[in-house]
């Protein structure tokens, strides 16, 4: 289970007011649960998951993950309760290293790496086994560099490298944002079927209002650092990519509302 | 016969510099001017263990454990203090100018009269070349070169077979991609400060056995060692093009002997001494552009 308590980050834009990039998020999300979170540019939703995975630091509130306070805790060793999925394959991976070194480094998650060989046989086994099982012929390319994969290969690569060892929490951060339609199309009904099959506990970041509203059992729209909408069960299952399109259409208008209440404030009273 | 001996064991003893800085520079793309310092602490570490009559052997670990301290002080400055890399670098190298200085006490130390371990290896396989039917002095030589040989393929062989490891193939994931290796839980601070210490250890060990080659150690010995090492390894790439691992290894050790011979060739050919630096930055420039030089030529 995920717990966030009054979770914020706040940060200094340079020479502009102090952000509240994140504003006093309280979640709790049990486990089992694929959350889908969605938010308009800026929205905050890359920073929460950011704060849960440790590459930003909260400044109020806390994060508890599987009985675990890991507030304070630094992002490696987070690692050994979360799988991390990037927006960008080439962060998640080392390109000069080959697929099966690549799996060996994830078959070290949470653990410490010792002298013993990085890739055994009993490693490319169970490698070949796990890529074959989501892309058949993915396996033949183990002794490859992964930098010789295409985009979709290589993040499918990550996507089992992240839930190797089974993660108390896996991020998926906008991890289709830079593939073609296709290979998106390929990684996103790969990563469904892992997480219902092996009944992960994630958080995916998206752009795509589409796959927000077939994806997932939850849905959170993150809009300036809050949470704006939150709905699980049949609401979920109701909602349309339209639905959504709307409300982000609401949330715009808001917003030029507020700024133009404001602007009219500051030609008034300045 | 003797001078190219000679330029092989040169070549061979700096192939050290070149894996520490194949290390720093390619797995960890770490351009580390630390090199520069640590070659001539090696140097003088061992110089001060040797004329205090300590086992040859035990100098040499001595400067390599040196070396590995000031890779370490270097990775520290940068992963856990914030310092960018190539300053961390040049204060660790211009510290240890002055400590090298202290430590030797002038800047020139001769070795002779102190068991070195050229010495060793000339008593240990001196008389077996002879009996080979090679003169003493070819004998001699061939020892020394033998010695260096098992100094760089030992090297070479260890850390082949230590980056194939679980920590060692982590290592490498650190320093290609470190947002990867940290998301799997690796501390990449920590695995910069291990991979600085193991390249500066070899290039100390480098500093150590060119100073008992050469039979005295100088403060100024290990000027320009990093751009020998870059040179070395850009030189190595370029003659093999992209390789795996093993072969990078000794592409990068081979590159320092054939810049050896090339440096010892152009003298022999008439370069005036004071160029040679000059003529060094030209071969690494050379060895950088030629590549991609090529690769467009063949493209277009």
């Amino acid at each position: 289970m995920l717990e966030l308590t009054h979770a914020s980050v706040e940060f200094a834009a340079a020479g502009g007011p102090r952000v509240r990039a994140v504003d006093d998020v309280s979640l709790t999300i049990p486990a089992g649960t694929f959350v889908v979170v969605i938010g308009t540019n800026g929205s905050g939703k890359s920073t929460l998951l950011g704060s849960i995975a440790g590459t930003v630091r909260l400044t109020g509130g806390s994060i508890r993950l599987a009985g675990h306070e890991i507030t304070a805790w630094t992002q490696h060793a987070r690692a050994a309760l979360i799988g991390r999925v990037f927006q960008d394959p080439r962060a998640g991976t080392a390109g000069s290293l080959t697929v099966l070194e690549n799996l060996a480094v994830a078959a070290c998650r949470g653990r410490p790496a010792g002298l013993g060989w990085a890739t055994t046989a009993a490693l490319r086994a169970e490698a070949a086994a796990r890529l074959a099982r989501i892309v058949p012929g993915l396996e033949a390319r183990l002794d490859q560099p992964i930098g010789s994969l295409s985009g979709g290969q290589r993040q499918i690569v990550t996507l089992v490298m992240a839930t190797w060892h089974r993660p108390e929490l896996l991020l998926l951060d906008e991890h289709t944002a830079a593939l073609d339609p296709a290979a998106a199309d390929r990684v996103v009904q790969a990563t469904a079927r892992l997480i219902r099959e092996e009944r992960l506990t994630a958080l995916m970041v998206t752009h795509s209002l589409a796959q927000a509203a077939s994806l997932g059992d939850r849905l959170i729209l993150i809009h300036r650092g809050r949470v704006e909408l939150d709905v699980d069960g049949p609401a979920k299952r109701r909602l349309t990519a339209d639905d959504l399109a709307a409300r982000f259409d609401r949330l715009r208008r808001d917003d030029q509302l507020d700024d133009a209440a404001a602007q009219t404030l500051a030609e008034a009273y300045v | 016969m003797i001078t190219l001996l000679s330029t092989w064991t040169f070549g061979i003893a700096l192939a050290l510099v070149a894996l520490g800085v194949y290390v720093s520079y390619k797995l960890f793309s770490f351009p580390d001017i630390t090199t520069d310092g640590s070659f001539t602490l090696g140097a003088v570490v061992a110089a001060v263990l040797l004329t205090k009559g300590v086992d040859p052997f035990v100098a040499t670990a001595a400067g390599m454990g040196a070396g590995a301290a000031a890779g370490s002080v270097t990775a520290i400055l940068h992963a856990f203090l914030g310092v960018e890399r190539l300053l961390s670098g040049i204060l660790v190298s211009t510290a240890l100018a002055s400590v090298s200085l202290v430590s030797l006490g002038r800047s020139n130390v001769p070795l002779s009269g102190t068991t070195t371990l050229f010495d060793k290896a000339e008593a240990a396989c001196g008389p077996a070349f002879i009996r080979l039917g090679m003169e003493e002095a070819v004998a001699g030589e061939a020892a020394r070169l033998a010695l260096v040989v098992v100094f760089a393929a030992g090297a070479i062989m260890a850390l082949y077979l230590f980056f194939l490891t679980q920590l060692g193939t982590a290592m490498r994931a650190g320093g290609d991609t470190p947002s990867m290796a940290r998301a799997l839980g690796r501390n990449t601070g920590l695995m910069t400060v291990a991979g600085l210490a193991l390249a500066n250890s070899l290039t100390a060990a480098s500093g150590a056995l060119v100073a008992q080659y050469q039979g005295f150690t100088d403060v100024q010995m290990g000027i320009g060692m990093v751009v020998w090492g870059m040179a070395s390894v850009f030189l190595g790439a370029a003659l093999v093009g992209p390789v795996r691992l093993g072969a990078a290894l000794i592409a990068a050790a081979a590159g320092s002997v054939t810049f050896r011979l090339l440096v010892a060739s152009a003298l022999r050919a008439g370069l005036d001494p004071d160029w040679l630096k000059a003529a060094t930055a030209v071969v690494v420039l050379a060895a950088l552009v030629a590549p991609r030089f090529l690769a467009r030529r063949q493209a277009t």
